[in-house]
């Protein structure tokens, strides 16, 4: 990795995989896949048709994270006779909120019990939903989950780099702010000379110009400088105000050289990609909501701390061996007509199941990416108290990567919780998760506070979770490429005797709950058919 | 990081010297190794990638760990007497497993693997090369 990449920092899963390519010489392979992962809004288009289910048809759904809690949902809702196994003793998968008094328990044995004041919590897993994801949005809807925003971009919080001013932290509002004002000044510069005349009518060329003027912030003469016009995008040195502080006193853009060698504009795009953008949401109370939401509709169809040891299946049903683990005792079975499997690849592919060569070699290709969340709760909001920073994301390039502040409770005096560090994929990931729980945390706080100062003093305390060691999915998401897309994908979609799989792994929207909730439409769609057709 | 490479010689003495034990105990003392941003791992020695980049799956002292699924113990492992076998897993991942084929380069996978065939209860004295890792990488 050559000395630009060390500036990059608060990438987004686009950039990574990118990045992923480009270490394996192949970056195009990577990003034809992310274009087709990541491109185009849902394929979301309601609530399915289930009409006709044959009367007393059983369906076991193996798993009660979101793709298997709405596969039971719709079926029952169809009129199948519906019951779940879940490895948690609750339910959601991923769909997890961490609040006070939660017990943790990593692979490893190591636990932790969360410290966190009442009202407060940490998404560990998914935190937050864009507005394109349209499955999410409306189950949500369904079970009147309540919704607010999200603050993704807020052009308050920090880029930092350890490498570019002095390791001060810049706001958002001045990188964006003196981007487009020194690229519009360019530009100006250009067609004022002529020089684009070869590429833009002379009547294009003053539109362009008015254009650039009110884009980039620039004067009466189309330069970027200390002025009224510039300080309306990237702010004042004295704020407007009342009385005999009224008058205002606008602020200094940035030299281009030294925004350009800073490298801090990497971080920009990240919020403009269509995930991303605003309006962002996040359930009222924590992300589980959703998960609980539907486990309210499926009351006592849940059976929790099951732990599937065996799926054989033949032309009459499917048997599933479980045991419990609370109770632990001699293994027992499960019985059904049909069985909807959401079990991560990653278990599944451990777990003895009569499925087709085929089916086999797919499960067995999906590897799960590693994920570092670390949660920390101070005794004040001192980002909102000293920073005026209200909910969003600070990026740097310190491996703690991301520090995202809280997008409820604004203004309260009390204590607030924010996400700390979140690694994925890179080899900081890894690292840190072979690292205690106490030791992510210090490794959070440490570099924490040389963006904020106050981190230490105002530290209360905090969880930290790996996701290659939470027992229920060993790791944070299935990772498919082109070649094994080819190869296997299709196969993972089939219906296989009397199974079919489901969750973000049999998606193209992985690492997203939306990607659960597609992938369980569609395969209880194709199984609904199936099941009338066998009937008839 | 003069911490970690006295741990490394007092290892490597063990080894000859102590029982398995404490030298398991000693490995204990070695952390993750932080690196820059990006996809590949900083550390060259056997012990600092284990612990860096194995260690979060596999556990210190290659105990392994059992939840709805399992990751294999390491330690006394038999899988690993080949040392084709270890090597072939780590460059193109098995089942859950990524791939490090993008992470780690030749000699690095050597390190690792060589380390934990010698580790952990572990004693296969064949030694693996970069060139073996050459191998894995075109197999697949």
């Amino acid at each position: 990795m050559g000395s630009e990449t060390q500036h990059e920092s608060g990438m987004s899963r686009r950039d990574l995989l990118a990045m992923v390519g480009m270490a394996a010489g192949s970056a195009a392979m990577y990003q034809a896949m992310t274009s087709l992962g990541l491109a185009g809004e849902s394929t979301y288009r309601g609530s399915p048709n289930l009409s006709g289910a044959p009367k007393g048809t059983s369906v076991l759904i193996l798993g009660a994270g979101l793709a298997g809690l709405t596969a039971a949902y719709e079926l029952r809702k169809a009129g199948y006779k519906v019951s779940i196994l879940e490895y948690n003793e609750r339910p959601g998968g991923r769909n997890w909120s961490i609040r006070g008094g939660d017990k943790i328990t990593e692979l490893g044995g190591e636990t932790q019990t969360c410290g966190f004041a009442k009202g407060h919590y940490f998404n560990p897993g998914p935190w937050r939903i864009p507005y394109n994801h349209h499955a999410v949005i409306d189950y949500c809807r369904q079970l009147s989950v309540a919704l607010e925003p999200f603050a993704c971009l807020n052009h308050n919080a920090y880029f930092h780099s350890t490498n570019a001013f002095g390791g001060k932290p810049q706001r958002i509002r001045e990188i964006d702010a003196d981007l487009r004002g020194h690229v519009s000044d360019l530009l100006s510069k250009s067609a004022q000379q002529d020089k684009l005349d070869e590429s833009i009518s002379k009547e294009d060329k003053e539109v362009l110009l008015a254009a650039l003027k009110n884009w980039g912030g620039l004067d009466n003469e189309n330069r970027y400088t200390k002025s009224a016009a510039a300080a309306s995008l990237r702010g004042y040195d004295r704020y407007p105000g009342g009385g005999l502080a009224g008058p205002s006193a606008p602020s200094e853009p940035m030299k281009l050289q030294d925004l350009l060698k800073s490298g801090l504009w990497r971080n920009l795009n990240n919020f403009f990609q269509f995930e991303h953008q605003n309006t962002m949401l996040q359930p009222v109370g924590g992300m589980d909501m959703i998960g609980k939401g539907f486990a309210k509709q499926l009351n006592g169809l849940i059976r929790y701390n099951a732990k599937v040891t065996e799926i054989k299946q033949d032309e009459r049903g499917v048997t599933v061996t479980y045991v419990d683990q609370k109770a632990k005792g001699t293994p027992k079975q499960v019985k059904a007509d049909w069985c909807v499997c959401t079990i991560p690849a990653s278990i599944l592919s451990q777990i003895p199941t009569t499925v087709s060569p085929k089916m086999k070699a797919a499960i067995d290709a999906v590897p799960y990416v590693t994920s570092v969340k670390v949660g920390l709760q101070f005794k004040r909001r001192f980002w909102e108290e000293d920073e005026m920073i209200y909910g969003g994301i600070s990026s740097t390039n310190l491996p703690i990567n991301t520090i995202s502040y809280p997008s409820d409770n604004f203004g309260s005096k009390g204590p607030g919780v924010l996400l700390g560090a979140y690694q994925i994929v890179q080899a900081n990931s890894f690292a840190l998760a072979s690292m205690s729980a106490p030791e992510r945390i210090a490794f959070a706080l440490e570099n924490g506070s040389k963006i904020h100062p106050q981190y230490k003093k105002e530290f209360d305390n905090g969880v930290a979770v790996s996701w290659h060691r939470m027992p229920f999915t060993l790791g944070c998401g299935g990772m498919w490429n082109p070649s094994t897309r080819k190869e296997h994908y299709s196969n993972i979609c089939q219906i296989d005797g009397r199974m079919v799989l489901a969750g973000e792994h049999v998606s193209y929207v992985n690492w997203w709950q939306e990607g659960a909730i597609l992938s369980a439409l569609d395969a209880i769609t194709r199984l609904h058919e199936r099941i009338v057709k066998t009937k008839a | 990081m003069i911490h970690v490479s006295f741990s490394r010689r007092a290892l490597a003495i063990g080894l000859l010297a102590l029982p398995l034990s404490l030298s398991a105990a000693l490995a204990q003392d070695v952390k993750p190794t932080i690196g820059p941003p990006g996809l590949a791992f900083a550390p060259k020695t056997g012990a600092d990638l284990y612990v860096t980049v194995c260690q979060g799956c596999h556990m210190p002292g290659g105990k392994g760990a059992v939840g709805a699924g399992m990751y294999p113990a390491l330690n006394n492992n038999k899988n690993l007497e080949a040392g084709a076998y270890p090597v072939h897993v780590i460059v193109n991942g098995l089942r859950g497993m990524p791939p490090f084929r993008a992470m780690l380069n030749d000699d690095q996978v050597a390190a690792v693997v060589n380390y934990v065939r010698t580790n952990f209860g572990n004693s296969y004295s064949d030694a693996v090369t970069g060139d073996d890792v050459k191998l894995a990488r075109s197999a697949n």
